[in-house]
């Protein structure tokens, strides 16, 4: 068998300034292999970049832009770490989103006027309930048959699209929205206050927040907090000691889901203002990567949260201006998470060159 | 060096082998001369670098320094294919032998030349035949024992004709009578002229079979003897580099029973797995009662009834300090005071990416840790900082992960958690199981002192040894069924070894004049 003259060796004690420096020299190589995408593709690579990470943020608008997607980001991305880190590989913080914006947007659409003042709570709450209800299917499939809950909370991320593409071709259907696919729109009083004038950030972002904060008090302090770390990093261990697996799991999700539900209503209820069939533009998967690249601390999540949302405005940007493809966000977002992964990789091992004939003659 | 006695040609000799891991320098200019027909041990502490310099002979691990001569040839072993072809065969601690194979399709498989298990079976049949290892070529490998697989092993080693076996920890699975049958076969193997090398930690056994020994200390050969000539003590003091204090042995007085299992009888988990038939046992408070026989006899299912891990199906009751228990979780155990030494340190025991802060609130939170709901995290620092103090773990504060001790270190911090949580009744499972000699005897003295202050203690361990310093009564585990637990001055080795044989209970009750 021929051999690579390389070999991969664990370090003994893993170095805590690259482990934190990781993300920001994955940043970088992003950033690097985006010139030489841009240049490849015949555009001024320097040019490209300007318009990709700099021009989006030149207006008060642009960083209100910014604020406003990185909220259901780094929502999504709170309760995913939560989950991750119980091991839990909820990857339907998607579809949990879009049952939030049904839930709560039908809270709004037919009891909103009735609630008065309590309208508006009334209807955030029951985004968060419609995205743990769509996060305990996973959760009792898990616990009772043993399911994987990555394949099943992904499955439920196309039921949960197209339950809400039914509802807007039928019964949900605005009868004056000449024949589109979305429903009224919300009353003012429905809608999140702006947190200022001029842009379009709402009242979410600091409300998100504030759950950051709640997060980190959940897993550093709370003792529920380290039974699930236990649950995740050593099941035996959580077993041996009595902590529940099924609590764990069920908990998991349900935070997961609760939050990517909070998200999704805090869109609809926000920028969108009424049901429509496209909601997020992925929010849900592209929080998976906010929260590896966020070390699924609530810190983290925050500032990957905003580069995310500036790989969203960026690849807009770019659309506008130079004519490319949607898709270049999604590029980014990979390029992103590879050589995150790929950085990782050389903070726990380093490359050795093998040394040649073990034995040597004397 | 010491020459060998049969005969004066080397068969293999090394010289200065030094192989260097980030962490540690594992073998560190290792010489060793084994002669034709030579019975050598190779012996040492967990960690001492036996392991690794008998990869290197065999092709497994390549050294980064060192030369080695094969029958007066410079040699380098690239593989274990070259090491086979060389004529070095090796026998490792764990075995490689898929379950649900037979016995011939087995070895077909490890075998460097293609040959069909059916055109195998009459050379299985012959080499068993020739060295007394009774192996049937048709059977499946998991309707075996521990002891007939390892026979697999040994046979598969012969087939290919081998002049150095290499056999690693071969006994620290076998009962006694299968460890003589094993000493048998290897002297009629060297007397045929195969040099053996022997690695092991059991002296008494050394000092029975081998010719002569060299001794490996943290990578070192910290000396080299004629075992026959030496005292136990002896070989320990260059084992160890130092004189281990003897275990005090001091009497008890049992109070009332604390943890009772009556007429407890369940099915196997899973195929390969051991139904419990009718267990009986009493533990009283103040005492240690000691279950011994070999992993696999319902071990693992005894040990998973008592702790409460995974409920399942049963006949019969557990009750623990008067409250039945068989059908009530780990943590209700818990509450009702059961601790608990498993016998998986990293991932079981203890959480690996967790600090031993974090892991001392795994099972010590119920010491007033937790408040709201609320960790208190100074105290669980405290509380770590205590065992770390208290039984001596060697490491870097309570900040460290539980994956960075050593597994003794490990086994210590885990043992003084629990012994801290004053349990009413202690279960312990091989609670020194890969410990050096040292911390072994520290678990011991703190088993010991936890009796003494009137717990129920339950040891079940596959080391004799063990179970006849610490157990105040001894019974045996054997396929699935519970011998009588014995008064230690009531059983000796031997009995003890018949047990776990699976002959009939009987033989345990034969009053015996003890040694002890």
């Amino acid at each position: 068998m021929p051999e690579l003259p390389w070999r991969l060796e664990k370090r003994a004690s893993p170095s805590r300034i690259m482990r934190v420096s990781a993300p920001v020299i994955a940043v970088l190589a992003m950033v690097a292999t985006g010139f030489v995408l841009f240049a490849l593709m015949g555009k001024d690579p320097v040019n490209a970049l300007d318009l990709f990470f700099i021009q989006p943020l030149n207006t008060p608008y642009g960083w209100g832009e910014l604020l406003l997607k990185a909220t259901p980001l780094a929502l999504c991305a709170l309760g995913l770490a939560v989950s991750f880190r119980a091991n839990v590989w909820n990857i339907g913080a998607e579809g949990q989103l879009t049952l939030g914006a049904i839930c709560g947007g039908g809270v709004a659409l037919f009891w909103g006027p009735q609630l008065g003042a309590l309208a508006l709570p009334a209807t955030l709450l029951a985004g968060i309930v419609g995205g743990a209800a769509w996060a305990a299917i996973p959760a009792l499939l898990r616990t009772r048959f043993n399911t994987s809950e990555i394949l099943v909370s992904l499955m439920l991320v196309y039921i949960a699209q197209l339950l809400l593409a039914y509802l807007l071709h039928g019964a949900w259907r605005d009868p004056e929205g000449f024949n589109f696919p979305q429903s009224k729109a919300f009353d003012d009083a429905l809608i999140l206050p702006l947190i200022m004038q001029g842009q379009r950030a709402t009242i979410a972002f600091p409300l998100m927040l504030g759950l950051a904060g709640l997060s980190w008090v959940f897993s550093s302090r709370l003792f529920v907090g380290y039974r699930m770390r236990v649950s995740g990093d050593a099941p035996a261990a959580a077993a041996y000691a009595g902590f529940s697996e099924t609590r764990s799991v069920w908990l998991a999700l349900l935070i997961g889901g609760g939050a990517a539900g909070l998200a999704g209503i805090c869109e609809v209820a926000g920028p969108i203002g009424r049901l429509q069939s496209d909601i997020s533009p992925g929010y849900g998967f592209a929080a998976i990567i906010v929260a590896i690249v966020g070390r699924l601390q609530p810190a983290g999540i925050l500032l990957a949260a905003l580069l995310m949302s500036l790989l969203y405005l960026g690849g807009e940007s770019v659309q506008l201006g130079l004519q490319l493809p949607a898709a270049v966000t999604g590029l980014f977002q990979g390029l992103l998470l590879f050589y995150l992964l790929a950085a990782d990789l050389f903070v726990g091992f380093r490359l050795r060159r093998v040394a040649d004939p073990a034995v040597l003659p004397a | 060096m010491s020459g060998g006695n049969p005969s004066e040609a080397v068969r293999l000799q090394l010289h200065g082998i030094t192989k260097r891991y980030p962490t540690l320098v594992a073998n560190d200019h290792i010489d060793l001369c084994v002669n034709v027909g030579e019975i050598h041990a190779l012996i040492g502490e967990n960690g001492a670098g036996k392991s690794t310099l008998m990869k290197i002979v065999y092709g497994v691990v390549r050294a980064d320094g060192g030369s080695m001569d094969w029958e007066g040839r410079r040699v380098l072993i690239h593989s274990p294919i070259e090491a086979r072809r060389l004529g070095i065969g090796m026998v490792f601690q764990h075995f490689a032998l898929f379950e649900t194979l037979t016995v011939a399709e087995n070895i077909a498989l490890a075998l460097d030349e293609r040959v069909a298990p059916a055109a195998l079976a009459p050379r299985i049949a012959e080499v068993a035949h020739r060295y007394g290892l009774p192996v049937d070529p048709a059977r499946l490998v998991h309707s075996m024992s521990v002891g007939e697989r390892q026979r697999v092993e040994i046979v598969r080693c012969l087939l290919q004709s081998p002049r150095l076996l290499i056999m690693d920890e071969p006994t620290s699975v076998l009962t006694p009578q299968a460890v003589k049958q094993l000493f048998a076969t290897l002297r009629r193997l060297a007397a045929e002229g195969m040099s053996i090398l022997y690695i092991s930690h059991k002296l008494d056994e050394i000092r029975t079979l081998c010719d002569n020994a060299t001794v490996l200390r943290a990578g070192k050969v910290s000396g080299t003897a004629r075992p026959r000539e030496q005292t136990n003590a002896q070989l320990a003091r260059l084992m160890v580099g130092g004189d281990i204090p003897d275990l005090p042995m001091t009497t008890h007085r049992a109070g009332p029973v604390q943890l009772e299992i009556e007429g407890y009888s369940a099915p196997a988990r899973n195929p390969f797995g051991m139904a419990l038939r009718h267990i009986d046992l009493k533990v009283h408070a103040g005492e240690i009662v000691g279950i011994a026989g070999v992993s696999g006899n319902g071990q693992a299912e005894l040990l998973s009834a008592l702790s409460g891990e995974a409920l399942g199906p049963h006949e019969g009751a557990v009750t623990l300090c008067g409250r039945r228990i068989d059908h009530r979780g780990a943590a209700a155990r818990r509450d009702l005071g059961l601790g608990f030494i498993p016998e998986e340190r990293l991932g079981r025991g203890a959480a690996p990416a967790m600090s031993l802060a974090d892991n001392a609130l795994l099972t010590g939170w119920r010491a007033g840790m937790v408040r709201h709901g609320l960790v208190r995290r100074s105290l669980a620092k405290l509380s770590a900082r205590t065992t770390i103090a208290e039984f001596n773990v060697k490491c870097d504060g309570e900040n460290t992960t539980a994956e960075r001790l050593s597994g003794g270190n490990l086994q210590k911090f885990i043992v003084g958690r629990e012994i801290r949580l004053s349990p009413k009744v202690m279960l312990a499972a091989q609670p020194t199981w890969g410990v050096d000699v040292g911390a072994a005897q520290l678990i011991h003295q703190a088993l010991i002192a936890l009796r003494d202050r009137g717990s129920a203690v339950l040891v079940i361990s596959e080391e004799l040894d063990e179970l006849f310093t610490l157990c105040d009564r001894i019974a045996v585990l054997t396929g699935g069924r519970l011998s009588p637990a014995l008064p230690r001055g009531q059983v000796t080795v031997e009995s003890v070894s018949l047990l776990m044989t699976g002959t009939p209970s009987t033989a345990a009750a034969r009053p015996e004049v003890n040694h002890a």
